[in-house]
């Protein structure tokens, strides 16, 4: 069996004085779409900046591609070929469109075929190219953190909440980005609350409560047992349709 | 490193919200020239003055943009940046005073070869003074701007003895190129040559920054990390690097700025660039934290007030900074020209 691209054990995360993650452990399969999802609070967020090195575990290891990160900074993390969309976007609002792409593609200028394959999953992009990217509407600020995630081919790619607050055809439009995302050879680790999009593009599943994990398997699996959706999650996906 | 990227194939200049020139913080400049004119009464005395606030501001611009960089990027609140402006004046002088042959020679060529070396140890040395800082006493109190405060102050009363104890406590008299000395008429207001200097050094600094921030991969960084560092962390760029990149060359422009300010004052001593803090905060706050461009209208606009009140009530000339400042964060309370910061 393949090495996990990310495999997290005994994770225990503080801040402050708050104990926010307690022995958290999962794998993200190579390839895949992992769902990392639970209610508001659960740690989920919290998981995510630890694997980025933005809060330091301070116990248990975290391992990328094979490489221990447990103590690792965020630039190094980032330049193993992790990509990091936060929950709130973190677009340089002062920069252009295309000043923000420039500035994630860190071996110098995006490459040309990489741009128009961008372009086709957000023609957005194309047709804002040089606007501010703090004039952009909240959909094509999400558009664009994502695009600056992948302008350069990554190896494991961190997205938080990427349908949060977006109108439904740009949750549509968020879909086929990922659905082509994922014909490709990056791994990705998806926090979410929109369970539709979880199920639809899920392909395995950890749910976390509490900051543990309480669940982890196949996202078919889940998206076919209402009565663990309703005890993992406190709703059914059913419920959702 | 250029950042010219490939554009798409399609301009979409044409498509969109497109980002205007927000003119009215640049419209005030002018606006405080023309309100003045009619207060001071005479054209050649409003135009003296006028350049004379145009060099004041320009000399603050190059004390406060370092500053207001490192507060923009760094969240840092530095207040033993006069002791780089001090240390600045004190390098210059220290070479000015060794080649009073070279500046009595009353030609371009043998002045510039004074002051060149001149400016240059200033900036060397106020760069060397705050890569110090910046190890030493601003590493360890990140993020806890109490300790900040506290720590720079003690770091500026420090650095104001050392002065003393290396230069001695005596005001250093410090007379400029011959020529850069006197003025020159224009029509009948007479506008001082070192005046002119000023403004010609201000303006270059001033466009060499907007080149390095606009036109560069570094400037890019810089602006990015103001708005949000951690983010700039997340895209594999090592921000603590370009802190103290950012902190030696703020140190470093506030040493020219020392410099250029002791060679106006024609005198040196080791308060000079506490003196001017009050004054350089104000201008950081007015163009709002972060932003240069803001820094530089700012500067201009203290400048300009400064001299125009200095001319018709002298003891409300502070008082106008502080009254700028005021309606200024009433009209916008985060500046002229916010960052938008995360």
């Amino acid at each position: 069996m393949p090495e996990p691209m990310l495999a997290l054990s005994g994770v225990n995360t503080h801040i402050a004085q708050y104990h926010i993650l307690h022995g958290v452990a999962f794998e993200v399969p190579r390839g895949g779409l992992t769902m990392l999802l639970g209610r508001n609070g659960a740690g989920k967020t919290t998981c995510l900046r630890t694997v980025m090195g933005l809060w330091r575990a301070s116990a248990g290891s975290i391992r990328i591609d094979g490489h221990d990160v447990s103590r690792a900074t965020t630039p190094d993390v980032a330049q193993l070929g992790v990509a990091y969309v936060p929950e709130n976007m973190g677009i340089f609002a002062g920069l252009t469109v295309r000043e923000n792409l420039l500035l994630a593609a860190r071996s110098g200028a995006p490459d040309a075929r990489r741009l128009e394959w961008i372009f086709g999953l957000f023609p957005a992009m194309q047709k804002f190219w040089n606007a501010l990217a703090g004039n952009l509407s909240g959909g094509q600020k999400q558009m664009l953190a994502v695009a600056r995630a992948i302008i350069e081919p990554r190896k494991l790619l961190l997205v938080d909440e990427p349908t949060k607050g977006l109108a439904p055809a740009i949750i549509a439009n968020m879909v086929e980005a990922f659905r082509e995302l994922k014909r490709t050879d990056t791994t990705m680790l998806v926090v979410e609350q929109n369970f539709n999009f979880a199920r639809s593009l899920g392909d395995t599943v950890a749910v976390m409560d509490s900051g543990r994990i309480v669940h982890t398997g196949g996202m078919d699996a889940l998206a076919a047992d209402g009565a663990l959706q309703t005890r993992l999650l406190g709703l059914s996906l059913d419920s959702h349709q | 490193m250029s950042t010219a990227a490939a554009a798409p194939a399609q301009d979409p200049a044409s498509a969109l919200p497109v980002t205007r020139l927000d003119w009215p913080p640049l419209a005030l400049i002018p606006a405080i020239a023309l309100a003045a004119l009619p207060l001071v009464g005479s054209l050649p005395t409003w135009v003296t003055l006028t350049v004379a606030g145009l060099a004041m501001g320009m000399m603050i611009f190059m004390m406060a943009s370092g500053l207001t960089l490192v507060f923009g990027l760094m969240d840092v609140l530095n207040f033993a940046h006069g002791v780089f402006i001090s240390v600045g004046a004190y390098g210059a002088a220290t070479v000015l005073t060794r080649m009073t042959r070279q500046m009595q020679a009353e030609s371009l060529a043998s002045d510039l070869s004074a002051m060149v070396p001149a400016v240059l140890a200033a900036i060397a040395l106020a760069g060397l003074l705050g890569w110090f800082f910046e190890r030493v006493l601003i590493r360890p109190v990140y993020g806890d701007h109490l300790k900040q405060i506290l720590i720079t102050m003690g770091g500026l009363i420090v650095f104001e003895q050392a002065i003393h104890v290396v230069w001695g406590p005596d005001i250093i008299p410090l007379p400029r190129p011959g020529t850069i000395t006197g003025a020159f008429i224009i029509g009948e207001a007479a506008i001082e040559r070192y005046r002119m200097a000023a403004v010609i050094v201000g303006l270059v600094v001033f466009a060499a920054m907007w080149l390095l921030l606009n036109r560069t991969r570094i400037g890019l960084l810089v602006r990015a990390g103001v708005e949000n560092p951690e983010m700039v962390e997340s895209l594999g760029y090592r921000i603590r690097r370009l802190f103290v990149g950012v902190f030696v060359a703020g140190s470093g422009l506030a040493g020219l700025g020392g410099a250029m300010w002791a060679m106006y004052q024609e005198q040196v001593n080791a308060q000079m660039g506490a003196q001017m803090l009050v004054v350089i905060f104000i201008v950081v706050i007015i163009g709002g934290l972060g932003s240069v461009g803001g820094c530089f209208v700012g500067a201009l606009l203290i400048g300009l007030a400064t001299n125009y009140t200095g001319y018709l009530a002298p003891k409300l000339a502070l008082g106008s900074s502080i009254l700028i400042m005021v309606l200024v964060l009433l009209w916008r309370p985060r500046g002229l020209y916010p960052i938008g910061r995360a």
